[in-house]
């Protein structure tokens, strides 16, 4: 399976060529190029993942995990060396898959999108370099490649979410976020150098002897990586950076906000899965109760925004709350027992990127038709947009959990791994799944049911997107409907044996009731043209709806940490100490370099003799001093 | 001469074939028009270097001559890395050579030097301290021929006085020095004279003279003083290989002698060492920083670099020696760009070499400047250049053995020399010309130097991130 380097080749070399010679190209040829490229890009993931599960499994039952390439980059000791490589194991051509079909998809549809907008070239070597930072993140064969492509993923987001750079709020947000994720990889790296430390390498599957040296250290290292990834993964307190990144363009939101950079702290952790089931099964835990924080804070949230992206943004942030929480519960117990969360939480992984694209794709239709991320400019749109609404419709059904759409099936596999957990855990995920539905229905009807706003659609009326928005719409609205159907079990498990889902009747059952109710109550709150009862909660709970408009007061909480506490009280004492010991002692360095470049420059003569003098003076004090020190 | 002989003498390869380019090169000299332009002349000299660079590996250790002549896979490394410097430095010439007032001299010029580069693969290889002499004098002697080649030209003249004047001054101390040795020992062998040393006061000056001898040949101060005058003075692609090639050479030897010969008084020369280092590093960085003539200020910025140089001698383990014979490669490519820069920059303008013609440089010549930053920066070891890896190797290889105080003071002048490097920047980059505009003019350099840039840029950028070339090295260097 050589053909798999092929895969990061592409990106990176379509990158090169639209950075360096883009600007020469028309818009079209640009794009082009890189669409194609990343269709190339698909097919080979396509068949990447078709030859690897059609591989016969090894004797116990698992898939092998192939190296097909490989090159050590930095060695340091026989054991401990950064290596450059691909590595193929069934959740990372899982991800090759995920990745490279969101990616094409957003491809097509920027077509239509960022059709005339300054910079498209740019924009589309942009997302080649994202798009091949994420498949070496996923491919990468030891911690510190993944750390390598992780920080370039950041990077690539940071252009990306700065793409209209003349825009002030774009540019904080890319700001906010690089720094934000950034400060959190700190953590990453402290952690990988914690584990290269004392397990001695960066290989995921450390040698016995390494881990009987490094298994003290384990929880901790583990936990530290986990702060990076829960930074990428936007977990609560570190989740405010995502609403702010939908400054950037909707379908950069969509691949990367939405579909996969934001899934690779959920991807760290399952890679580094067997060490935390091993040795640090209690990270592993808080890994869990951050989640399911983190998916109960943002689901409330979510539940009063107006603007549709940040919506979609809280959403997201819960959903991958969702993922953590699966991953989190998994146990050390026998057989499926304690590994079914895995399958869950990766499961859940790839059809909320589809789901989730869709819906992202789907508010760029929106924004695209009226010019506005505010949902009060939106209403009615159904009669105007009929395949943006069908499909968006599709993707709030699958997220909230209703069957046979593909949500339903990973979300119920998620509960009932909850359940097997804790009780108390199970209820909690039940009780966010419902608020989830409520608050995507609360979009839904706002965007295409209520009230229209007649004069702002008199004066510019909404219309259907081009066929190259409304195809990737309709493609991935294709796989939501079927991809539930997969027999997921069957490729990813937490033990890597074959496994037949099969759904826990009660479980399915409690999480259909409530994701229905939750809908109704949507329904009878939100979808005619006057919202009474939701007013009159808002008047009833002023305070509450206010603190969840503003998400809990959390910006404000860290502005005050960072400019109150931390500019206050640590930045400007090391400001005036640079300033006037550092600094002073530099001025002072460097006007004593200067005053003796002064002294010695007489010996600089040009008189040969007087050379020879300093010559033989040299030779004299040398032999002095090994006469008399040695 | 019986079979197995011929197969020994065979091993000398790099020198006989060196022998052969040299011989190719006069007889061609000799049947070419002298007033020709001799293009073709060039290139052929600089294709057969090009092949020299590859015959110069050895795999295995070779002791001929009873000893005289050793032959190790890290000495053909090195005389390889000397060899390509070696190739740039005929590259950037050859714009030079092709002047008018030049051209019927340049058959001179290449087989002057390739003359120096035989002696110092023979100090190089030698086993003895005579064949060692003979190697330093056969570097030395032409050499200063070659800084003289501007005849007419006062400066030329005078630093070919000056160059020959010291440098028999320092052979002569040096000579000195081994008749000490040989008084003491009875003997020259490098294989015997461990044996037989005791560290007794005359052995220790006889120590001494040796390196300062050596000194004088890398321009460590106190034994400095010509280094300015003569790479001021020179024809600068001289400057260039005087800079690089000869103090290259002179490091690697040095390093080989005190550690395979004087290891018994490894107390001794480690001091010797690391005060030479540290002075003149810092004695250099200082005057450095007053210079306004840029070929001035380059022999002051290459003082200091033969200081950081030594530090890979003063480890005197492997490590140390790969780690010198990586920075010898790194520092051979900046420093080369920065001399094919200066040099380019006054063929074309008549001679400007002052730090106050470059300013605003970057509006007139903007890939010219790009070089020389780059050049430069690798010279001041900012990463991710060559430059920084190869300065973190050698203060590695030093710090191990545990001259902390030395790597400590060694830093502290990076900082000072990373302020003259960036002046050169600044004045590029930010200063406003005196009228507003560059007194450089626009120009396009000759295929040879851009050849020269493009290939020093890309070991700038490439020796420090592949890190298979230092391993490279550091293996060479166990099989040492």
């Amino acid at each position: 399976m050589e053909y798999t380097i092929l895969i990061l080749l592409l990106p990176v070399l379509s990158f090169l060529l639209l950075a360096l010679a883009g600007m020469k190209m028309s818009h079209r040829v640009s794009g082009l190029i890189g669409t194609v490229v990343l269709g190339a890009v698909a097919a080979l993931s396509y068949m990447a993942a078709y030859d690897y599960f059609s591989l016969p499994r090894q004797a116990d039952g698992t898939f092998a995990t192939l190296v097909p390439w490989n090159a050590v980059w930095l060695p340091f000791t026989e054991s401990l060396h950064i290596d450059m490589g691909v590595l193929l194991d069934p959740i990372s051509v899982m991800m090759l898959v995920v990745i490279s079909t969101v990616s094409f998809m957003v491809h097509i549809y920027s077509f239509g999108y960022m059709k005339g907008e300054r910079g498209f070239q740019r924009y589309y070597a942009f997302l080649s370099l994202f798009t091949f930072s994420m498949l070496g993140l996923v491919v990468a064969t030891n911690i510190f490649q993944m750390y390598v492509f992780w920080e370039l993923v950041g990077v690539s987001s940071y252009l990306l979410i700065g793409f209209y750079y003349t825009k002030p709020e774009a540019i904080a947000a890319s700001k906010k976020a690089f720094i934000v994720t950034r400060f959190a990889d700190l953590g990453f790296l402290i952690g990988i150098l914690i584990y290269g430390f004392y397990v001695g390498t960066f290989s995921f599957t450390p040698t016995e002897t390494g881990l009987m040296q490094g298994a003290m250290m384990l929880p901790l290292a583990l936990g530290l990586m986990f702060v990076g990834g829960a930074g990428k993964s936007a977990m609560f307190p570190l989740h405010i950076w995502l609403p702010d990144a939908m400054e950037g363009p909707t379908p950069v939101s969509a691949l990367i906000h939405a579909a996969t950079m934001v899934v690779a702290g959920v991807y760290q952790v399952a890679r580094m899965f067997p060490l935390y089931i091993a040795y640090a099964p209690d990270t592993l835990h808080i890994v869990a109760y951050v989640g399911a924080f983190t998916a109960f804070y943002a689901a409330s949230v979510a539940c009063v925004q107006s603007d549709i992206k940040r919506v979609l943004a809280f959403s997201t942030i819960s959903q991958i709350g969702f993922m953590m929480v699966a991953l989190g519960v998994c146990t050390g117990a026998p057989s499926h027992e304690g590994g079914l969360g895995y399958m869950a939480s990766m499961f859940h992984l790839f059809t909320h990127a589809m789901f989730k694209a869709l819906l992202f794709l789907g508010a760029g239709c929106i924004i695209h038709a009226v010019h506005s991320n505010e949902m009060s400019t939106m209403g009615g749109l159904r009669k105007y947009m009929p395949v943006t609404h069908i499909t968006f419709l599709i993707a709030c059904l699958a997220i909230s959990g209703i069957p046979p759409f593909s949500g339903f099936f990973s979300k119920d596999e998620i509960l009932t791994a909850c359940f097997a957990f804790s009780p108390v855990m199970g209820w909690i995920m039940t009780l966010i799944a419902g608020m989830t539905a409520f608050y995507m229905f609360r979009l839904y009807y706002g965007i295409f049911w209520g009230r229209e706003n007649k004069e702002l659609h008199a004066a510019h009326v909404p219309h259907e997107s081009p066929l190259s928005m409304t195809f990737p719409l309709m493609v991935l609205a294709a796989i939501t409907c079927v991809a539930g159907f997969i027999p997921f079990g069957h490729f990813v498990t937490g033990d890597g044996l074959s496994y037949d889902i099969h759904l826990d009747a009660t479980v399915a059952a409690t999480s259909c009731v409530v994701a229905v109710v939750a809908i109704a109550l949507a329904t009878f709150m939100y979808a005619r043209d006057t919202q009474p009862v939701a007013d009159a909660l808002a008047r009833r709970f002023p305070r509450l709806h206010e603190a969840a408009y503003r998400r809990f007061y959390m910006d404000e909480a860290w502005l005050f940490v960072t400019k109150r506490i931390i500019f206050r009280c640590v930045s400007r004492p090391v400001a005036w100490f640079d300033r006037h010991v550092v600094d002073g002692f530099m001025n002072f360095l460097a006007w004593a370099a200067n005053a003796s470049g002064e002294e010695v420059q007489p010996m600089q003569s040009g008189r040969i003799q007087a050379y020879v003098l300093w010559f033989m003076a040299g030779i004299i004090v040398l032999t002095l001093m090994l006469l008399l020190c040695v | 001469m019986n079979n197995s002989n011929l197969s020994a003498i065979l091993s000398l390869h790099a020198e006989l074939s060196l022998v052969v380019v040299l011989v190719v090169v006069l007889l061609a000299d000799l049947l070419r028009k002298p007033d020709a332009g001799g293009r073709w002349f060039r290139v052929m000299v600089c294709l057969l270097m090009g092949v020299q660079v590859f015959l110069d590996l050895t795999p295995d250790a070779r002791s001929l001559f009873g000893g005289m002549y050793v032959n190790t896979p890290f000495t053909s490394v090195v005389k390889s890395i000397l060899s390509a410097g070696t190739l740039l430095v005929f590259l950037q010439c050859g714009e030079w050579l092709g002047r008018r007032d030049t051209r019927f001299r340049q058959g001179e010029f290449y087989v002057l030097t390739l003359s120096t580069l035989l002696g110092m693969f023979f100090m190089l290889s030698s086993g003895h301290f005579l064949m060692f002499y003979i190697g330093l004098e056969t570097a030395s002697i032409p050499m200063a021929c070659v800084v003289a080649m501007d005849k007419y030209r006062h400066h030329s003249a005078e630093a070919g006085a000056k160059f020959i004047l010291s440098s028999m001054f320092s052979s002569a101390l040096l000579l000195y020095g081994l008749s000490l040795l040989y008084g003491t020992c009875g003997t020259l062998y490098f294989a015997d004279v461990p044996g037989l040393l005791q560290g007794s006061p005359l052995q220790q000056l006889a120590l001494v003279l040796f390196i300062a001898g050596m000194g004088f040949k890398m321009s460590l101060v106190p034994f400095h003083l010509w280094t300015a005058d003569v790479y001021q003075g020179a024809p600068t692609g001289v400057t260039a290989y005087l800079s690089v090639i000869s103090k290259g050479a002179a490091a690697v030897a040095l390093a080989v002698v005190l550690r395979f010969v004087f290891p018994l008084m490894k107390d001794d020369w480690t001091l010797t060492i690391a005060v030479l280092s540290v002075v003149s590093i810092t004695v250099a960085n200082l005057m450095a920083i007053l210079q306004g003539d840029m070929k001035r200020f380059m022999a002051f910025s290459s003082i200091s670099q033969a200081g950081y140089i030594v530090l890979g001698a003063l480890a005197g383990t492997t490590q140390g020696m790969a780690s010198m014979a990586y920075y010898i490669a790194v520092y051979v490519v900046a420093n080369v760009a920065v001399f094919a820069v200066i040099s380019t920059i006054e063929q074309h303008t008549g001679g400007l070499t002052s730090r106050d013609d470059y300013r605003g440089l970057y509006r007139t010549n903007p890939r010219l400047t790009l070089v020389m930053t780059l050049a430069l920066f690798s010279l001041g070891g900012i990463p991710p250049f060559a430059g920084f890896f190869s300065k973190f190797f050698i203060f590695a290889a030093a710090f191990e053995e545990g001259w902390w105080v030395v790597v400590f003071l060694a830093l502290l002048n990076t900082i000072i020399s990373l302020y003259y490097y960036l002046l050169v920047v600044k004045a590029m980059y930010i200063s406003e010309p005196e009228d507003g505009r560059c007194v450089v003019a626009p120009m396009r350099s000759a295929p040879g130097v851009r050849l020269c840039l493009v290939l020093c840029v890309a070991g700038i950028c490439a020796l420090g991130l592949c890190s298979g070339f230092y391993e490279g090295l550091e293996y060479w260097a166990e099989a040492l």
